[in-house]
């Protein structure tokens, strides 16, 4: 590979700057995608795999039973090949195995159990007692879940967030180069099969940023949230 | 006001057998009194209070407070009827993220009141517990005698007939517990709740109880009488609490 000089590598990558910003709009939806299909199902799924455990209000032995070895088995898959076992799922939800939105079946998949257990261990840190105190006030379990469980652990269910979104912007990288397009397909393309250093490294500048942005935010707002 | 007839509460030992927390125990506390659950550590004193309001339900037996047999309601009824039994803890069991007027409005907003109700009620009720200037302050920002107080002042904001108490002063230090051990005496004569206090300190019986059930090993040994501050003790074990304090 040639060395290449500052001012070369940075009209490289001003040429390729629309290529740049449509990488950034695919990372993004697959992000999107994932996260909310975390919010929605793995939220509750968390709730539930707290709730269910021996003491709390919905104590179930087999329903969290069964739901911990769920999420265990689908979190045991290394993503690479939960990727390839869900690409029959894939074509039939999303009628192509290629591009963003197809690429966030397998994220969601993964994000879903991921974000359930972030859920669970967030709401463990709830003192007992606290919830004791609003059953023997008489609160329903939808009370307890919206002005106890939910108020309480606002600021760990943000950092939760927070994990799940860096995390899972990296496996958005990895999803991208099998066809999912994105950040991180960008830079293996140009960075790794072509030899544009330059891209590769920008790329990885720019998931630094955007990391340490999303990090910032986080616990920015989680420590306003929290008045412990 | 509240009468435990033959209630008996057992656990499961991890070897399978049981372990008796509440021998068949019989109590009637009446309308108005401050009333003590007195005994050593493990002697079933939290177990027998918190089977007044069912946060353990007794394996045999019924318990009624305010001619209302808790053991026989539905779950939304036993709902309701603990609104009508406020509650006290030792490690206060404030929620972190709601102001001191948030806290005593919860019972309120579980009980469906409407937000003006809920402002006054909230006010009157730090009035009373002397913290109106603290209203918007978080818990983390307050001592434990001033969290003990939010403590009860949510306990009575529901305008509840009973207020259960189980060690509410242990965690403070002497001259904090007698202002709490007052508030609570200042709000049963004011409003005529009926008070059940948990202590293992025979000066908060004393101090506070008309009566109180010495325990022991999940038995009732005694009920002793206090009058002007003197207990007439029978039982060894109630003159061993009396020598202890
Ligand atoms: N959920 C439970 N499972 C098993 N055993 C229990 C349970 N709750 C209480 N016990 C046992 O029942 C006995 C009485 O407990 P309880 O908490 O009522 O005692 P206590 O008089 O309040 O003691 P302390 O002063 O230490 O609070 C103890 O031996 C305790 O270990
Ligand atoms: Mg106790």
């Amino acid at each position: 590979m040639d060395a290449i000089t500052l001012t070369d590598a940075i009209v490289n990558l001003s040429m390729m700057a629309p290529e740049i910003w449509q990488a950034c709009k695919e990372t993004a939806l697959m992000l999107a995608i994932g996260l909310v299909a975390a919010f929605l199902i793995g939220g509750p799924l968390g709730f539930l795999l707290y709730l269910s455990q021996p003491g709390q209000i919905f104590a179930h032995r087999i329903v969290n039973g069964v739901l911990g070895w769920l999420v265990n088995l689908v979190r045991s898959f290394p993503f690479i090949i939960l990727m390839v076992s869900l690409v029959p799922l894939t074509r039939l939800l999303v009628g192509s195995t290629i591009g963003p939105v197809a690429a966030a079946v397998p994220l969601s998949f993964a994000a879903i159990p991921y974000f359930a257990r972030l859920v669970e261990q967030t709401l463990r840190e709830v003192p007992r007692g606290v919830v004791e105190a609003a059953e023997a006030m008489g609160a329903s379990p939808l009370q307890i879940i919206a002005k106890v469980l939910l108020v309480e652990a606002r600021s760990g269910l943000i950092s939760s967030v927070t994990i799940l979104t860096i995390s899972f912007l990296s496996y958005s990288a990895v999803a991208g180069v099998v066809g999912g397009g994105g950040i991180g397909d960008l830079a293996i393309r140009y960075g790794y099969y072509r030899f544009q250093t330059e891209v590769m490294v920008a790329m990885v500048l720019l998931l630094v940023v955007i990391v340490q942005i999303i990090q910032f935010v986080g616990n920015r707002l989680a420590a306003r949230l929290d008045k412990r | 006001m509240i009468h435990l007839h033959n209630v008996r509460k057992r656990y499961r030992r991890p070897d399978g057998g049981w372990f008796e927390a509440v021998a068949p125990t019989s109590l009637s506390i009446g309308a108005g009194e401050i009333f003590g659950l007195i005994g050593y550590s493990g002697a079933g004193k939290s177990t027998l209070m918190r089977l007044i309001n069912l946060l353990e339900r007794p394996d045999e037996g019924s318990v009624i407070v305010d001619t209302q047999d808790l053991t026989g309601l539905s779950a939304s009824e036993l709902r309701r009827a603990r609104q009508n039994i406020g509650m006290v803890f030792q490690q206060f069991n404030l929620l972190a993220n709601r102001t001191v007027a948030g806290n005593v409005a919860f019972p309120l907003e579980i009980a469906g009141w409407s937000k003006a109700d809920i402002q006054q009620r909230v006010a009157e009720c730090l009035d009373v517990v002397g913290l109106a200037d603290r209203a918007q302050h978080y818990p983390a920002q307050l001592s434990g005698g001033q969290k003990q107080r939010v403590g009860i002042a949510r306990a009575l904001a529901p305008n509840p007939k009973v207020i259960l108490a189980d060690e509410a002063t242990s965690a403070l230090d002497p001259k904090t517990t007698q202002s709490i051990l007052d508030c609570l005496q200042d709000i049963n004569r004011r409003f005529g709740v009926t008070v059940v206090v948990v202590t293992h300190e025979m000066n908060v019986v004393r101090s506070i109880c008309q009566r109180a059930a010495v325990l022991e090993a999940g038995q009732v040994v005694e009920v002793l009488d206090i009058v002007d501050g003197r207990i007439e003790a029978r039982s060894d074990l109630a003159r061993s609490l009396l020598e202890a304090a």
